[in-house]
């Protein structure tokens, strides 16, 4: 069963009197419980393609079905709900609200969501948890590392249970090692039952992935299965 | 409706964490409206002060009460017209009182202020004399506090007895007792039978009871001779038919006063509700100032709020995005903006409110003031309604921000 179904999707950007295309005609379906590793060299179309997966920009053209429901056509306030209830995102630069604490960011999504206060902070303490941040919810962004800020941007991407988890360049501004331990994390999402979708420019990045998606000037260019391969379980991460 | 007092808690709790972050831009931003505030709050306090003052000066008199006199009080005509009329004299006073039975109480009334009365070698300067009848007491509402008022048998007998303001006694007999001493006005000799009760400072200027002697009119003729004018006073019986009481004496008065049929009448019939309406009009006058100067510095502030949440908003296209990218709705931007405006307006409310509380007591110094609950209400409510209309437009173009060009936003 597909959770995501683009046909034919386009999107143009007017620029002054010019077109900029930044997709040109993109179909690609995924299941639920997918990992998928979005790739292409800079300018692609790989974050315009993620904005529209993600709910966060409409296509220009074509069809884009999400669970069923055609998001092609609603209006902003519907997207905001499937954002809200159905879409964790993970960004390059982290995206938190610098005045609010890590517990405080993560409740964020169920504030719009409307719950309760008790049951906003029981789930963000969780989700936190889930992160290896338990010690660190009443830290500022500016008082916690990348690899830890990018934590709590995953805490807060899972913390609504959503039905996909997007992340554009997730490991972008993080060292190597600190990239490496964040995709270990990916890993343990995945392997708990949730589809991913993610951007890179590193192979080995990618390769973390089951399904890699090639992008170049607006269009796919290769979509392919990665090679079965040995990967950390979850018990090896906690050994290290 | 839960859902939007949701909404508003959730935007305070923002707001409150962005104005604590611009603690002194908050505020700055704030003074207009607080200006605003302490102009419209000092304002009503003060003119509800007055009016309170004023009506407690006028209810003594009563508004049942109708004057006779040549004067219009507040006439639309130059006063020289008035005074070329021909005076109203005791006689017609006497006629009157044959003709028209329906009075409760019907007073004659001359008076001369600036008059000096003396007890011993102590003198009280300035005073306001009447000479009347005994019904004065009633048209015009002033009690003795000691003693007792003159009767119907001392004024026809032109008996040498006053009755004086409570300052009058104050200044000439201190703490010795006044009821039955003699006090010399102009050098005749008049025994003191009573003291009225305080009233308290005139209303702006007028001059007080507290200042004033009553005497017997004769006796008054005596000293001061008998070419003044007399006013009637007459306490209407029914205060719910004073337009026919004021018809018929108008007629009786045509009558006693020759007046030929269609001529206008030559004389007036005032009342206390004159000195309301022309009192009305001067508050008026106060009111639309203060009115104007409130608008203005609102209009002020509101601008500088407007430009402050444009400014806010700009800093914080950011966090709009983000906000918007995990799910905040149209609606949700919208009244976490609204309510940081209308928060800043409140502060700025506030303060106002606390600052014209403590003007309001150096003013009561000068006026009488009060500042009911209601003025204060008022003010905060205004407050946030300034707040919710000059941050509706930045809200606005929060709330429709795109989420992708606001994540992108540097
Ligand atoms: N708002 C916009 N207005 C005009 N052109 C845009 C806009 N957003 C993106 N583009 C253009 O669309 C194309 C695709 O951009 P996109 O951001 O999707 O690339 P990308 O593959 O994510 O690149 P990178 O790897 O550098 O992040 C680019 O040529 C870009 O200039
Ligand atoms: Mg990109």
């Amino acid at each position: 069963m597909n959770i995501i179904n683009i046909e034919n999707i386009a999107k143009i950007y007017e620029v002054g009197t010019e077109k900029v295309h930044a997709l040109r005609d993109v179909s690609v379906k995924i299941d639920k419980n997918e990992y998928v590793a979005i790739m292409g060299p800079s300018g692609s179309g790989k974050s315009t393609l993620m904005n529209i997966v993600g709910c966060l920009d409409t296509p220009t053209q074509g069809l884009y079905d999400f669970a069923g429901e055609n998001v092609s056509q609603m209006n902003d306030n519907e997207l905001a709900r499937i954002r809200n209830k159905q879409i964790g995102f993970v960004f390059q630069t982290f995206n938190l609200l610098p005045r609010s604490d890590a517990l405080h960011n993560v409740e964020l999504p169920l504030i719009y969501a409307g719950l309760s206060k008790a049951l906003r902070r029981e789930r963000a303490e969780e989700a936190l948890e889930n992160v290896g941040l338990q010690d660190r919810i009443h830290h500022k962004p500016n008082e916690l590392s990348g690899g830890q800020r990018q934590r709590v941007a995953i805490a807060r991407a899972l913390v609504t249970k959503p039905s996909i988890i997007l992340a554009d360049e997730p490991t972008g501004n993080l060292d190597s090692k600190t990239g490496e331990d964040i995709m270990t994390l990916f890993d343990n999402i995945h392997s708990q039952g949730n589809t991913i979708i993610l951007v890179t420019h590193e192979e080995y990045i990618a390769e973390h992935a089951e399904r890699i998606v090639r992008l170049k000037d607006g269009l796919i260019n290769q979509d392919e299965k990665v090679r079965k391969r040995i990967r950390k379980t979850s018990a090896q991460m906690e050994s290290n | 409706m839960l859902k939007i007092l949701f909404d508003f808690k959730e935007g305070i709790i923002i707001s409150l964490k962005a104005i604590k972050a611009n603690k002194l831009r908050s505020f700055l931003t704030t003074i207009g409206i607080f200006i605003g505030i302490v102009a419209v709050t000092t304002m009503s306090t003060a003119i509800v002060g007055l009016e309170e003052a004023f009506k407690e000066s006028l209810s003594a008199v009563g508004s049942d009460v109708l004057f006779i006199d040549k004067f219009e009080w507040f006439g639309q005509k130059d006063w020289r017209y008035y005074r070329n009329r021909k005076n109203i004299t005791y006689d017609q006073y006497e006629a009157l009182v044959e003709k028209y039975h329906k009075a409760a109480a019907i007073a004659p009334v001359e008076r001369t202020f600036g008059r000096t009365v003396k007890y011993k070698e102590k003198s009280a300067q300035s005073t306001m004399i009447y000479g009347t009848n005994e019904q004065f007491e009633k048209t015009n509402g002033s009690i003795p506090q000691t003693g007792r008022y003159m009767t119907d048998i001392e004024v026809k007998a032109s008996r040498r007895v006053c009755i004086i303001g409570s300052d009058i006694a104050e200044l000439l007999f201190e703490n010795e007792e006044a009821i039955g001493k003699e006090v010399k006005i102009d050098g005749v000799p008049l025994r003191v039978i009573g003291v009225f009760e305080k009233k308290g400072s005139g209303f702006l200027g007028m001059p007080s009871e507290d200042g004033q002697i009553v005497m017997p009119l004769k006796v008054f003729n005596r000293i001061f001779g008998t070419r003044r004018r007399v006013q009637i006073a007459v306490k209407v019986a029914d205060v719910n038919k004073m337009e026919e009481a004021r018809e018929e004496i108008t007629e009786v008065m045509r009558i006693i006063r020759k007046v030929p049929p269609g001529k206008e009448a030559d004389f007036s019939i005032n009342q206390q509700d004159a000195i309301m309406d022309a009192y009305n009009a001067t508050i008026g006058v106060v009111a639309t100032a203060g009115i104007v100067i409130t608008i203005l510095s609102l209009f002020v502030g509101a601008i500088g709020i407007m430009n402050i949440m444009f400014v806010s908003v700009t800093e914080r296209t950011r966090e709009i995005g983000i906000r918007k990218a995990i799910g905040a709705k149209t609606w949700s931007i919208l009244t976490q903006f609204l309510s940081e405006a209308a928060f800043i307006c409140l502060i700025g409310g506030v303060l106002g409110v606390i600052a014209s509380y403590f003007l309001s007591l150096v003013i009561s110094k000068l006026l009488p003031t009060s500042m009911p609950v209601s003025i204060v209400v008022l003010s905060l409510f205004i407050s946030v309604l300034v707040g919710l209309l000059s941050g509706f437009l930045p809200a606005y173009k929060a709330s429709k921000m795109d989420p992708v060009e606001a994540l992108r936003y540097e």
